[in-house]
């Protein structure tokens, strides 16, 4: 909304940059960066939430692949799995006359598979860490009650890794939404995208670029407000008692 | 002091005739980007060719001067010239307003035309509104085809705009694109030549409107470089009347 106002301003003035097809295209780009973004890390914590528990398993056909598979995709660029996933789809022979071809043609579905991979990925080491950091006293007391272990990690350990994780995870959500801009590489529009055709054809890479980093700015400001407002809500119990 | 204000002005004086001695058959070097086929790349054992290369040395031929190619990425390309590393730039550089602030543009020397280019099954006669309706359209981003691609058809269709038209090709050949607008040289060589029969041409080469597709490729000189600009003005007219730029011009384009 800020960044309409702003636009609107703008035009206003005469500029002959920020034209209401331009604006038009940011608009666009914000809704897909936005969609991107959103549904990646939803698919990703989804997927985050079984592979950390896995990834500390105690048997090794559960633990290595998930190991493997962090080892992995956060061992390379975002920018190159994108590549990989967007162009190599294509050397699967006979691909383009399967129903897959209809989701895989367009690029936001290659693009979606590549940062939810990566977001489950980084999801998965921040969440087993925390599940790690368990205090023992907890898993003690669990076990002292009778709880399964199945039981004990639904009551206790994981509500209590998900609070301590949450800080990290704010963060994680944030780079993902800087790490979207790659997105334009294969021809989605999402906002780097228009602001770098922008760019592109008024030779104007300042006002281009500046404008989409003010509505990124504004994304990160909601994003860290959501946060903040979770830890104050779940991590209430370990601020020092006030009065 | 005045001593050496004698002095400066007597070196100012020589640099000053000494400059004025050579102005009319100074040597000179242009610079280019390669490549970009067919108008300025390298033959397999590293010489420079193409219709840019061909053309210039015939210009410079005419003009009775010795050039010399200096190869030069297209980043910093004007920046070079102004540094006066070399003293012409004919590189497929597109006359535009924009570049007129910075530099002086020769009479274009080659109008490139655009052309559509899809599958050699491609169902597209005539590209035009109703044609290219729902299509996935590649273009090169902020190229002129890009903008007239998006200007008139934009609404209609999806269009894809890439980095690099190698980028494109490989999504062509993928099947993610139904058609692609490029400068008509560009997509011969990469598409048509170099993937025989797969692919064709799709309705008229495109060279209008001006507003779109501008002035044509020009030499540029530095803005004081008057002089010279128009020694290679004079220089084009002649091989335009002799027939040698008609030669120069089948050798690289056919017809």
């Amino acid at each position: 909304m800020d960044a309409l106002m702003n636009g609107l301003e703008q035009l206003l003035a005469g500029n002959s940059i920020f034209t209401l097809q331009t604006l038009g295209y940011y608009g666009e780009g914000l809704v897909t960066t936005v969609q991107l973004v959103f549904l990646s890390l939803l698919i990703g914590l989804v997927l985050a939430i079984p592979l950390s528990i896995g990834r500390g398993a105690k048997r090794a056909w559960i633990r290595l692949p998930i190991f493997f598979f962090c080892y992995v995709f956060r061992g390379t660029p975002l920018l190159v799995q994108l590549y990989l996933i967007y162009y190599g789809v294509v050397f699967v022979d006979g691909i383009q006359d399967t129903w897959l071809w209809l989701i895989l043609e367009k690029p936001f579905v290659p693009a979606l598979v590549a940062f939810t991979l990566n977001t489950a990925a980084y999801t998965t080491e921040i969440f087993r860490g925390a599940i790690k950091s368990t205090p023992k006293g907890e898993i003690e007391a669990a076990r002292a009650y009778g709880m399964s272990q199945r039981l004990m990690m639904r009551r206790i350990v994981m509500p209590s890794a998900f609070r301590r994780a949450l800080p990290a995870y704010g963060n994680e959500v944030i780079f993902m939404l800087h790490a979207s801009a790659i997105a334009s590489v294969v021809t989605i529009m999402d906002l780097t995208g228009a602001a770098r055709f922008v760019y592109a054809r008024f030779y104007a890479p300042f006002d281009a670029f500046f404008f989409a980093a003010a509505i990124y700015l504004c994304l990160t400001f909601a994003i860290l407000y959501f946060f903040r407002y979770l830890e104050k809500k779940l991590l209430a119990h370990l601020k020092p008692a006030t009065g | 002091m005045t001593f050496k204000k004698i002095l400066s002005l007597g070196v100012l004086g020589t640099a000053m005739v000494a400059a004025t001695a050579n102005a009319e058959v100074r040597d000179i070097r242009i610079a280019v980007d390669v490549p970009y086929e067919p108008m300025e790349y390298r033959t397999p054992d590293g010489e420079l060719t193409g219709f840019d290369i061909d053309l210039g040395n015939a210009l410079c031929a005419e003009v009775g001067i010795q050039c010399e190619w200096v190869v030069q990425g297209w980043d910093g390309i004007i920046p070079g010239l102004m540094a006066r590393k070399y003293d012409v730039i004919m590189s497929s550089m597109t006359i535009n307003d924009q570049r007129r602030e910075k530099v002086l543009f020769s009479d274009p020397y080659i109008t490139p035309p655009s052309a559509w280019f899809g599958p050699a099954d491609s169902a597209v006669e005539t590209p035009d509104t109703d044609a290219l309706k729902g299509m996935t359209v590649g273009v090169q981003r902020g190229t002129l085809q890009d903008n007239y691609a998006t200007d008139l058809y934009g609404d209609v269709a999806d269009i894809n705009r890439y980095a690099t038209a190698d980028d494109m090709v490989l999504d062509m050949d993928s099947g993610r694109l139904d058609i692609v607008f490029l400068d008509y040289p560009i997509g011969k060589s990469t598409l048509l030549d170099s993937d025989a029969g797969n692919y064709r041409v799709i309705g008229e080469q495109i060279t209008e409107p001006k507003e779109y597709f501008g002035d044509g490729f020009g030499m540029a000189f530095r803005q004081r470089d008057e002089d010279l600009a128009n020694a290679f003005n004079e220089a084009l007219v002649t091989l335009k009347d002799n027939g040698t730029y008609e030669e120069i011009y089948t050798t690289y384009f056919g017809e």
